[in-house]
């Protein structure tokens, strides 16, 4: 069973600090690092291979230094990596992004499950993943806590809710995105990283892809973004205590200072 | 010192490095704590490969050396030194094996030892410590096995190890070159395990009696041949002992980093306790300390990686000045954090207990300046 994983690399939010003029991420410095909820889908991908067979591809939509995400996942025991890298992917929105993963998909064809985390920690959309679903035309299962069950043709997975979680019978290929309940990531080996060292990324780019260039890049994205800001911290909620009808009359007069 | 490492080397820190940050250094205080033994870090090691990386290739190793194996025990010492002792006693199980095990006791047990599992090493006695040779267990040869009796004192990884080397006196007339080392793997009928001891240190390690009562060992399970004995564990000891050093360096590098970061945030009369020059010296001293031993490590680990005939005197060397400088440097960081230094809720009293067993053991420091003492005048002979 050929499953795709699909990562963002992402700078290290504990180090990440905000310029406070352009409400923009400072990235110089910061170290880059494997989107946290993707290291879950990475694992779920190499420990669905290690079960079934098949192999597991890791692709990458990002900047030249992003290869350094994709060996990293192939110390973690994937078998090959795709980046695709193009000047002309760049200010790609979410819609942008996922078409252009999911023409990458098309391109490596043979394929049973994609596995995305269930969000970026960067950005934190969650909607790269069911956007790659819906260019393609595949289902979507997004939030699997736990695989249960595969055969060649279907799946069924656990779905986290708030309340608790569904379980989903969806026929393959589909795609997931997972949560981090799903499994541990397990550390690089050394054989793993001897491997990564070695390990010929695979770089695509729009032509490669065969991309309408009206879809892709800052062009090509319907997003835009029209200011960016640091919300400020909610305050602390009030809890007023004493006799009914004494809280109620502080309520009303509180309610009516702050609005 | 990275610019000293090759790629592969440095893979090994970075990832020895990972581990034990992520994985050692947050329970290194309850194994500490409850005295177990840490077998769920010993199955991330065997899984990250590093269990196998001074084991050559053609047994399921990595093909590394002493060098690497001096690599990854400081690294993982750094995170906890009893915790990493349980790879680095295997090391010394091991050693024999690899230098005077034929092809066959190799195939069979190096794999097996690549792959996680434990080893130990059992020359120690009630009463042959540093005199190791008036060992009084023996092996009496019966057919095509040898019967082996006596009792083992201080084993590490006792109890916990699946492959016991195990030096026992075959003719006691001849005295050293009367003694054999014996391959005993655990379930053979006749090895047992006395209590664990309750160590001052280094207490994620396992220190067990290992009993011999009319234990039959096979006579392919002899190492080498008969009469071999000690040659065997004083090469294996001029193997292991910069592994010693390595985790002595570990601990040390750890007191020294503990120290900074506590100093650097400290106030007292107003400032930064690091402002003030006194203990600026003192941190000073520590890391001068701990940047030379690191050197004398790497140093005795190539000496004897290259198989140079003068190991013995290096590797006592490193032992010897990595092992005083971490209870030196240590000390020094219990010093430094003052009262919170002394609390078991901070983790430099740790560091200065699990510093004191490597002045001890693979031979105590006196002994080590014995041997290099031994050396400078065979060394004179010879001009």
């Amino acid at each position: 069973m050929n499953i795709i994983v699909s990562v963002k690399q992402v700078p290290n939010t504990t180090q990440v600090r905000i310029n406070p003029e352009t409400n923009t991420l400072i990235r110089e410095g910061v170290e880059c690092i494997i989107n946290p909820f993707d290291m879950y889908a990475v694992e779920e991908g190499v420990l669905l291979k290690e079960k079934l067979g098949g192999k597991v591809t890791v692709i990458s939509m990002g900047p030249p230094q992003a290869e350094a995400a994709l060996k990293e996942a192939i110390s973690l025991g994937c078998d090959e990596a795709i980046l695709l890298t193009d000047r002309l992917f760049a200010g790609s929105d979410t819609w942008a992004t996922s078409y252009v993963l999911s023409q990458a998909v098309k391109k490596i064809g043979d394929f049973s499950i994609i596995i995305c985390g269930k969000q970026a920690s960067d950005g934190d959309t969650a909607q790269v993943g069911p956007g790659i679903s819906m260019h393609l035309g595949i289902p979507q299962v997004t939030y699997v806590k736990k695989v249960e069950k595969i055969t060649k043709e279907t799946a069924r997975v656990e779905r986290m809710t708030e309340e608790g979680f569904e379980i989903i019978e969806t026929p393959l290929p589909c795609l997931f995105t997972v949560v981090k309940e799903i499994n541990r990531p397990r550390l690089p080996s050394l054989k793993g990283k001897m491997k990564a060292k070695k390990a010929e990324i695979i770089k695509w780019g729009a032509e490669d892809l065969g991309c309408d260039f009206d879809k892709i890049g800052l062009d090509g994205s319907p997003t835009r973004v029209v200011k960016i800001f640091t919300p400020p911290p909610r305050k602390n909620g009030v809890i007023l205590k004493g006799v009914t009808s004494e809280i109620v009359d502080k309520l009303a007069s509180e309610l009516k200072n702050e609005f | 010192m990275d610019i000293l490492l090759t790629e592969e080397q440095k893979m090994i820190k970075d990832l020895c490095r990972q581990i034990a940050r992520e994985k050692i250094q947050p329970v290194a205080a309850e194994y500490d704590e409850k005295e177990e033994f840490p077998w769920p870090i010993v199955k991330i090691l065997a899984e990250s490969d590093i269990c196998g990386i001074y084991i050559p290739e053609e047994y399921g190793g990595m093909g590394g050396g002493v060098f690497e194996l001096a690599i990854a025990t400081e690294e993982l010492s750094w995170g906890c030194g009893g915790i990493a002792l349980a790879f680095a006693a295997t090391g010394l199980g091991a050693f024999p094996i690899i230098l005077f095990g034929n092809d066959e006791q190799k195939k069979k047990y190096l794999p097996k030892i690549a792959k996680g599992t434990m080893a130990a090493f059992c020359i120690t006695e009630a009463e042959a410590g540093s005199d190791a040779g008036s060992i009084k267990t023996q092996a009496v040869k019966d057919g095509d096995h040898y019967i082996l009796n006596g009792t083992k004192q201080w084993i590490t990884n006792g109890g916990e190890a699946d492959i016991y080397t195990v030096i026992a006196m075959t003719d006691k007339s001849k005295g050293a070159r009367g003694a054999t080392a014996f391959m005993v793997e655990k379930g053979t009928k006749g090895l047992d395990f006395g209590k664990k001891e309750k160590k001052l240190g280094i207490r994620g390690s396992a220190t067990r009696e290992v009993v011999l009562t009319d234990c039959r060992v096979p006579k392919e399970n002899v190492l080498s041949r008969e009469g071999m004995g000690f040659i065997v564990a004083m090469k294996t000891f001029d193997y292991s002992r910069p592994g010693v050093a390595a985790q002595a360096v570990g601990i040390a590098q750890r007191a020294l980093d503990e120290a900074v970061s506590y100093a650097h945030q400290r106030k007292q009369f107003g400032r930064l306790i690091s402002s003030f020059q006194g203990l600026q010296f003192m941190l000073a001293d520590m890391a001068i300390q701990v940047e030379a031993a690191r050197a004398v490590v790497y140093r005795a680990a190539k000496v004897v990686d290259s198989g140079d005939k003068s190991m013995a005197k290096i590797s006592a060397i490193a032992k010897t000045f990595a092992s005083d400088v971490a209870m030196k440097v240590t000390t020094d960081a219990v010093q430094v954090l003052g009262g919170y230094g002394y609390m078991r809720e901070y983790p430099v009293e740790k560091l200065m207990r699990d510093a004191k067993i490597t002045q001890i053991y693979e031979g105590t420091n006196q002994i080590q300046r014995s041997i290099i003492a031994a050396s400078l005048i065979k060394e004179l002979k010879k001009k």
